[in-house]
């Protein structure tokens, strides 16, 4: 009974947060006098970007507004493109300690047949605070057991679950062991080595290509049996066929060896997440050809011998190597956090545009959605920040968004409640 | 606000430092104090700002460090962690006032270094939040290296760990209720407080009556003194305004039941931990010249902290409260700064009200703002030096001084990794070509 008083008041505090973007008016959006950071090619300082449709209908130095046009006067703004978070869990975890809003778990060991989209809840409070902060793309991504589900592509506006995703099963995603982080000062080793489990991985796929024989060859011949159903194997039919790319999470530097190697052996295309040990094997990763995502470096390096900022440099030298690589902040309630991992990479080492490129144009490239979005260039969707500084700072203020060429209420939970409260205390 | 209570206690401030000589030169330097000072040095003689200025000359041969185009700031304080601990919940009972995290203090914990790469020189490191009453806390310097006794700092208000809500009343132990604990509940938590005080009152009382008896001269054979408690010792020492509260605390309601239970005993609260509805009650706790101690942002774990906004440090800032960001952390602890500068974008501090939150905002709340927490002669030499602006998302950390010595340096870092895998690579070469030769 407590639980369900719990429930039902936290359900009255999810609704009525999530205000998603007010309709526009005007159907031709101006935006006038802003720096433009298109990220690709050089920057514009007193650009002007015509919006149509949706659509980024023109940009750069010397356009014409055409009449009628909704104008926003940019001065002092910089205008950058929405930022993709490459691996989050917004819209499916909520509250930490209540398992009756955590989502992007299932229980057991091989869950190819679960889709994350189809647990997103449009109304998180989680999602506005990401999108205020300048975040308008997210991979949400399933977690635990060693597959463990269907990531899908999402934008951060929409009231249902349909008007929000972008491709609904976007990879499969495959977690080898994990790293303990180094907190002594004796050596540490990875949880156990990721070969038991890609041995486990290289019989699955054995099996699903038995069992897609077998349906072809019941699909040719109308006489031979079809094979029992398999919910598992039916499932990972999509990456055989190389309709589904992987995402394999995989950390230490013999475990990234052995998954390069599984993933020539299977002729898959794959994608690496974390990859902590990515540094000490970045030409092994470059030559394969692998993009990899960095998981939160709000973490404590896996090695205490590696040294403090083992992490902290590892994109630098990724990028260094030619790898393809983006930024995510593997959160939900600290989604809104993604520009500030990309700022601590460049802290240590990595090129503060490299950085931009690694929550924006990159992830395009890796998600195979670089003609729509990740720029700020001609004909693409109008996702587009407004921001008074350098968006991957922390002091930025975000003072308009659009998505979709559509402007967003950038308020939240957060300015909500202070709202509220302002109202008692002031 | 926060003066301090007794002579004694100004008395020792007066620094015994047996610190280091060292003159850093041509550094932006944020004081806190007293605003910036561009190409600014930094005099320290035996571990204590000597001189703070422009061209400054230190005595022959003093150790000299060229902080050109860097950022000069006080070490960081962290007012609220658990580094350096052996343990920090004594969880079978729900009353644990007799534990003192000085017994468990361990300076071999990595966790000390780890806050040194990120420029904190200081923390306040606590008992948990698991028991109502928890355990004595302690200050300590990142001394990384040096033994536990070198770490502490007797300076600091000595503080006593409280706890309300979800983790005393356990409410988040999933499959565990055979160890079910009294209290389950926020009115049990506060009765259980209020319990033990009364109980301290009588022990008092006790106490009292028999020195009395003791002194006057009459039956003092047959006289029997009370019995020790050290729990209640603890509370004692509160009730004596000796120790002070830090009280661990998410909702509103909860804060200010505490409050009461404050004025009815006559202790006093120094800081409420996490504090994630003090923008709420902002006049409330204003008013009783309380500090508070938050994340930036760290929010919605649990549904006492779901209404954590990352505006409450700037706004409770703006009340008048003294705000302090901890890392609560032995990983966040080292991205301190990073915290702090989120209240400027929630909140709109500038970025010196945002460097206090990790300066001598902390300093106020462990008592020990005369000796640190900002640099002005006279304070020790605990200082960072930053190779962008502390308050931007791309600074590092590259050097952490304590009392004059040189705790953490990235360049030496650098050099000693080089050096590393240089004698790695030479040895494997080496194994290889003697395998070449013998066959």
């Amino acid at each position: 009974m407590k639980r369900k008083i719990f429930i039902c008041s936290i359900l009255i505090l999810f609704t009525g947060f999530n205000a998603v973007g007010r309709e526009e008016g005007s159907k031709i959006i101006a935006i006038k006098d802003a720096t433009i950071i298109s990220v690709f090619g050089e920057d514009i300082p007193g650009g002007t970007i015509i919006v149509k449709d949706g659509l980024i209908e023109d940009i750069g130095s010397d356009i014409p507004i055409p009449t009628g046009a909704r104008i926003y006067n940019a001065k002092g703004l910089r205008a950058y493109p929405g930022l993709i978070d490459s691996s989050c869990y917004l819209g499916l975890h909520e509250i930490g300690s209540l398992r009756a809003t955590i989502d992007n778990r299932e229980t057991g060991d091989i869950n190819p047949q679960v889709k994350a989209v189809e647990a997103l809840r449009p109304d998180s409070m989680h999602i506005p605070i990401a999108r205020s902060n300048g975040i308008t793309t997210a991979l949400i991504v399933p977690s635990g057991g060693l597959v463990a589900g269907q990531s899908g592509l999402i934008r951060l506006t929409g009231w249902t679950p349909d008007e929000m995703i972008i491709t609904s099963s976007y990879a499969m995603h495959i977690e080898l062991p994990g790293m303990r982080r180094a907190r002594r000062r004796s050596p540490s080793q990875a949880q156990q080595p990721a070969s038991k489990k890609i041995v486990e991985l290289r019989e699955l796929f054995h099996k699903t290509r038995i069992y897609q024989k077998q349906k072809k060859a019941a699909h040719k011949d109308q006489t031979r049996p079809l094979p029992e159903f398999d919910e598992k194997l039916e499932f990972m039919l999509p990456v055989i066929d190389g309709h589904l790319s992987l995402i394999i999470s995989v950390h230490s530097e013999q475990d990234i060896l052995d998954a390069i190697a599984f993933v020539k052996d299977e002729n898959v295309r794959a994608i690496f997440y974390g990859v902590s040990e990515g540094w000490k094997v970045a030409d092994k990763i470059k030559d394969a050809g692998i993009p990899v995502i960095f998981g939160s470096l709000y973490a404590m390096p896996p090695k205490w011998e590696d040294g403090y900022d083992s992490l902290y440099r590892n994109p630098a030298i990724l990028q260094k190597a030619g790898v393809l690589f983006a930024f995510s902040s593997q959160s939900a309630t600290l989604a809104k956090d993604l520009p500030y991992h990309a700022a601590k990479a460049a802290a240590f080492g990595l090129d503060k545009r490299e950085a931009l490129k690694g929550v924006t144009i990159y992830p395009a490239q890796i998600f195979g959605i670089d003609d729509k979005v990740g720029s700020l260039e001609k004909g693409k969707v109008a996702n587009i920040v407004l921001a008074d500084g350098d968006i991957l700072e922390m002091r930025t203020n975000i003072k308009h968004l659009f998505i979709d060429g559509k402007e967003m209420d950038l308020s939240s939970v957060y300015t909500d409640l202070l709202e509220k409260y302002k109202k008692r205390n002031d | 606000m926060l003066v301090t209570l007794l002579g004694i206690t100004i008395a020792l401030f007066v620094s015994t430092v047996q610190g280091q000589d060292l003159l850093i030169k041509n550094g932006t330097i944020l004081t806190v104090a007293n605003g910036t000072i561009q190409n600014g040095d930094i005099l320290v003689i035996n571990g204590l700002i000597k001189e703070i200025g422009p061209n400054i000359r230190g005595p022959e041969n003093i150790m000299t460090i060229d902080a050109s185009g860097k950022y000069v700031i006080p070490g960081l304080i962290d007012s609220h962690s658990h580094i350096g601990l052996s343990g920090t919940n004594e969880s079978a009972e729900a009353i644990s006032s007799e534990v003192k995290m000085r017994d468990v203090l361990n300076a071999e914990d990595s966790a000390i270094y780890t806050a040194i790469t990120g420029g904190v020189t200081m923390t306040h490191t606590m008992h948990g939040s698991g028991n109502p009453i928890g355990g004595e806390n302690i200050v300590i310097k990142t001394k990384w290296g040096k033994t536990s006794e070198e770490l502490l700092v007797p300076e600091a208000y000595r503080t006593l760990k409280f706890a309300l809500g979800e983790n005393p009343k356990q409410s988040n132990r999933q499959g565990q209720s055979t160890s079910l604990r009294y209290p389950q509940t926020r009115m049990g938590v506060n009765a259980i407080i209020r319990r033990e005080f009364l109980k301290a009152q009588n022990y008092m009382e006790q106490w009292d009556r028999y020195k009395k008896a003791k002194k006057s001269k009459k039956g003092i054979q047959t006289l029997i003194p009370p019995r020790k408690d050290l729990k209640m010792e603890a509370l004692a020492d509160m009730l004596r305004g000796d120790m002070y509260a830090r009280c661990h605390t998410y909702r509103a309601d909860e804060t200010l039941e505490f409050i009461k239970l404050s004025k009815e005993f006559g202790f006093k609260i120094i800081c409420f931990e996490h504090a994630w509805e003090a923008y709420k009650i902002a006049k409330e706790i204003a008013a009783e010249n309380i500090g508070i101690s938050i994340f930036a942002d760290n929010w919605a774990y649990k549904v006492e902290a779901a209404e954590g906004i990352a505006y409450n440090a700037g706004y409770c800032t703006k009340q008048g409260i003294i705000v302090s960001i901890n890392s609560d952390s032995a990983e966040r602890i080292r991205r301190l700064f990073n915290d702090a500068a989120k209240a400027m974008k929630y909140g709109g501090l500038t970025e010196d009200e945002a460097l206090k939150l990790v300066t001598i905002n902390p300093a106020i709340q462990l008592g020990v703002d005369k000796m640190v927490g900002s640099l002005e002669v006279g304070k020790h030499a605990d200082i960072a030096i930053f190779n962008e602006h502390p308050m931007s998302a791309y600074t590092r950390c590259d050097m952490t001084i304590i009392e004059g010595e040189v705790y953490f340096d990235r360049a030496q870092y650098l050099k000693d990794r080089e050096e590393k895998a240089k004698t790695i690579k030479e040895t494997a070469e080496k194994k290889k070509k003697t395998k070449g030769e013998i066959r």
